[in-house]
């Protein structure tokens, strides 16, 4: 987009939609949506409460903690099941039903087997991110140039090499494609388990300002979490973009 | 003759469900019913004709969000991938939606719609919507440039540039984003009726949960899996049919 | 006995190789004279890649046996290095580091395999590019990495398969005198696949012309009287004329 000939950066359009609101809510239109500036100056003031570095601590440790285990079972499992025809056929089946599964169907499930803490949140992330790291990783094993896998060969090179060598770089490109869309799919997974068991993390946090009507507070935190989640996602995709000439020969 | 991915697939059915079956009845945990208990239940519902009511309520608001979802996304993205400026206007934030958890909008929405079908609907829309209008988009600006040419360096007017060349040339993305805007309608149905007020399969779930009728819950949960599963299945087999497997859509 | 040992580096005897149905050697043999270049030519599919492999130790032959300087193989070793068509260079690897695999995969220690690697990288004229990768080179340069890297194991035999295949026709010349200038200088063996008539009488000591599959050595050809000339003046040279008509007689009937 040209202004005058300029070119307008990409995301600089959310300067008007942030005066919209700001105006919108100045001329209070709604009591659901008050300005921008009054959230923020809320925000100011909650930032360093014990309610919300006790949210936030939760969150990201339980965000962190699930993509953990997501990407150390994914990444291998997927690898494996590229290179295994037999597992492969075992498996695959599964992975893609819980991939188009509605897990939040599973939450009550989790919440009964594992109670109504952290635990049961960190395997709702980690079932939300590792379908796609699996079939990703799996993917990219399973197009690797055949000619790199000879040439390690024909220098003799023992499996671990060869693994360590050629199949972990050569499925990079792919393997942190789908390590992104984990993540991103594991914002969303957190939220929605802290969401049903309302105890915990933000989960809490909503409950608490929903019942007092506290909507400033409210806004505040949902901008920070979708900043973060935003924030994540591009850093993601930058780390993703860098490694994605390692692909550039393929055939 | 079984084939063998056939029989392989039967097998690896039935190592999981004997998993689980065998973790039942050494009772790994109080609230694990085994999977024939399960099964019995979700026969007794079928039966009975419970689980179709069920169904019924929860795939009205997934209904209703899924069509408002794709005549507004659609519309939106085409617009977007037509329009620089429209573009530079509304892209962000989809971007911003398609990466942020916008189920933490759920309790701003009961609060501002009460707890009926409206906000149901409206948790199935912001699921659906941004996949929808993010493939659809993406889909429209990646048409060739040569074919776009090729219909003006005709005579076509910019009504069947976009009919006649951009939309058919677009239309496997399109229908992958619907796809998938289906899936996360399906995820936030759900969590409409876990979160905001227990109707359909997600009051199954709950009145099982409270009574600890454990078969129940189980049951009820592995239904709506595999419904959406299944229904999920045949889009896909409906877009290889149509668009001879180039449809890849961009999974977020 | 002790005689073959010495005059060929590799002796491929009876070899048959079929992929399920498909049959894609059939009771093969050849030789392969010590320090000289031998061409593979033969149509597409024939089975020249399958033969290559074979040697390489890369795929198992159905039946019939290898030997590498009298001793039998079946696994890649030390002896042999393979030049890819598709140059099979690690893109998320330096051109130092490509180079330098194989003797990385054999454990010599890093300083001493990149004074080798340097080396090497000299010799086929990619000085100051050892720090790229493989991505801002172009193909020619690309292929001239995997030369290197080949070259830099030191193995007596090198296995090329269609490795000018990929570059543009005034560097396929240049590369084609400098293998002439390698196989002058170096004792090595090289077995040599290539699609091109000139080429392969061009290059080599002895020509081996492939049936179609499930193929034999229908007939080799050793062009002799033009290879102590002035390298200019070869593709001049009426017996050089001649042996490419000759081939590309025998090869005619195939492509009809
Ligand atoms: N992995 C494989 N599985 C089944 N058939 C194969 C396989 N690899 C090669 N073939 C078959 O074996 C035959 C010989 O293949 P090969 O690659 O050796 O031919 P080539 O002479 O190198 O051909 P080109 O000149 O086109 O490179 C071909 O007909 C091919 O179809
Ligand atoms: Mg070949």
């Amino acid at each position: 987009m040209y202004l005058f000939g300029y070119r307008l950066p990409g995301m600089s359009s959310l300067i008007l939609w942030g005066l919209l609101w700001e105006i919108l809510g100045q001329m209070e239109v709604s009591f659901f949506l008050p300005p921008l500036t009054a959230i923020f100056s809320t925000l100011g003031e909650i930032y360093n409460s014990k309610a919300f570095i006790r949210a936030l601590y939760e969150t990201g440790y339980s965000f962190l903690a699930g993509v953990f285990f997501a990407v150390i079972i994914g990444i291998p499992t997927g690898i494996l099941m590229g290179k295994n025809k037999l597992l492969d056929e075992l498996l695959l089946p599964w992975v893609n039903t819980f991939m188009s599964a509605p897990l939040t169907a599973l939450v009550p499930v989790l919440m009964v087997l594992f109670g109504f803490g952290l635990k049961s949140i960190i395997i709702t992330t980690t079932l939300f991110a590792i379908w796609i790291i699996i079939l990703n990783s799996r993917a990219g094993v399973m197009q690797i140039n055949r000619s790199l896998v000879d040439m390690a060969n024909s220098f003799g090179a023992s499996p671990i090499d060869a693994f360590i060598k050629i199949y972990f770089w050569a499925a990079l490109p792919e393997i942190l494609g789908g390590v992104r869309i984990g993540f991103i799919r594991a914002v969303k997974g957190v939220i929605i388990a802290q969401l049903l068991i309302s105890i915990v993390g933000f989960g809490a946090l909503f409950e608490l300002y929903s019942s007092r009507f506290l909507m400033t507070h409210f806004w505040a935190v949902i901008i920070v979490l979708f900043a973060l989640a935003f924030t994540l996602s591009e850093l993601l995709g930058v780390l993703a973009r860098k490694v994605d000439y390692y692909a550039s020969k393929r055939n | 003759m079984l084939s063998r991915s056939f029989f392989l697939k039967i097998l690896s059915g039935a190592l999981i469900f004997g998993a689980w079956e065998y973790a039942g009845r050494v009772g790994v945990n109080y609230a694990l019913p085994t999977f024939l208990e399960s099964m019995k239940a979700l026969i007794d519902m079928t039966i009975s004709g419970l689980i179709f009511q069920a169904y019924a309520d929860t795939l009205r608001p997934l209904v209703v969000g899924v069509l408002i979802s794709a005549f507004i996304g659609i519309g939106i993205g085409v617009w977007v991938g037509l329009s620089e400026k429209f573009d530079w206007l509304i892209s962000p934030i989809f971007i911003i939606m398609q990466a942020a958890p916008l189920a933490a909008l759920i309790p701003l929405l009961i609060m501002a719609y009460g707890i009926g079908l409206t906000s149901k609907v409206f948790v199935v829309c912001i699921m659906a919507m941004p996949v929808i209008v993010l493939n659809t988009s993406v889909a429209v600006k990646n048409t060739p440039s040569s074919v776009k040419e090729m219909a003006r360096s005709f005579l076509g007017s910019r009504k069947d540039v976009i009919l006649k060349i951009i939309i058919p040339s677009a239309s496997p993305v399109i229908f992958a984003g619907l796809r998938l805007g289906v899936s996360a309608g399906f995820i936030g149905a759900i969590l409409a009726e876990l979160k905001i007020t227990p109707t359909g399969v997600g009051d199954i779930i709950s009145y099982s949960r409270m009574t600890a009728d454990y078969p129940s819950m189980y049951a009820a949960i592995f239904s709506i899996i595999l419904l959406a599963v299944i229904f999920l299945n045949i889009l896909e087999k409906i877009e290889d049919v149509l668009f001879k497997g180039n449809n890849q859509g961009y999974i977020s | 006995m002790s005689n073959d040992q010495i005059e060929n580096a590799v002796t491929v005897k009876n070899v048959y190789k079929n992929y399920g149905d498909v049959e894609a050697l059939r009771d093969l043999s050849l030789e392969f004279p010590k320090g000289q270049l031998t061409s593979l030519l033969g149509p597409s599919g024939c089975g020249k890649t399958t033969l290559l492999k074979i040697i390489a130790g890369l795929l198992p032959a159905t039946q019939g046996e290898v030997l590498v300087n009298g001793q039998p193989v079946n696994k890649p070793g030390p002896d042999r290095a393979f030049v890819f068509q598709d140059f099979a260079l690690m893109p998320w690897a330096s051109v130092i580091r490509n180079v330098a695999f194989g003797l990385e995969l054999r454990g010599v220690n890093k300083s001493e395999r990149e004074s080798i690697a340097t080396k090497y990288i000299k010799d086929v004229g990619l000085t100051g590019f050892e720090h790229s990768f493989p991505h801002e080179l172009s193909g020619g340069m690309r292929q001239r990495v995997g030369l290197a890297r080949a070259l830099s194991v030191d193995s007596p035999v090198l296995l090329m398969d269609e490795p000018f295949s990929a570059v543009d026709e005034q560097t396929r010349r240049k590369f084609q005198e400098d293998l002439l200038n390698l196989v002058k200088n170096e004792n090595k063996t090289f077995i040599f696949v290539t699609h091109s008539i000139e080429e392969a009488v061009y290059v080599s000591d002895q020509v081996a012309l492939l049936l179609p599959r499930p193929s034999r050595v229908s007939e080799i050809i050793k062009p002799s009287s033009f290879k102590n000339k002035d390298i200019n003046s070869i593709r001049k040279d009426s017996e050089y004329l001649d042996t490419v008509e000759r081939i590309w007689k025998s090869l005619r009937s195939y492509v009809e």
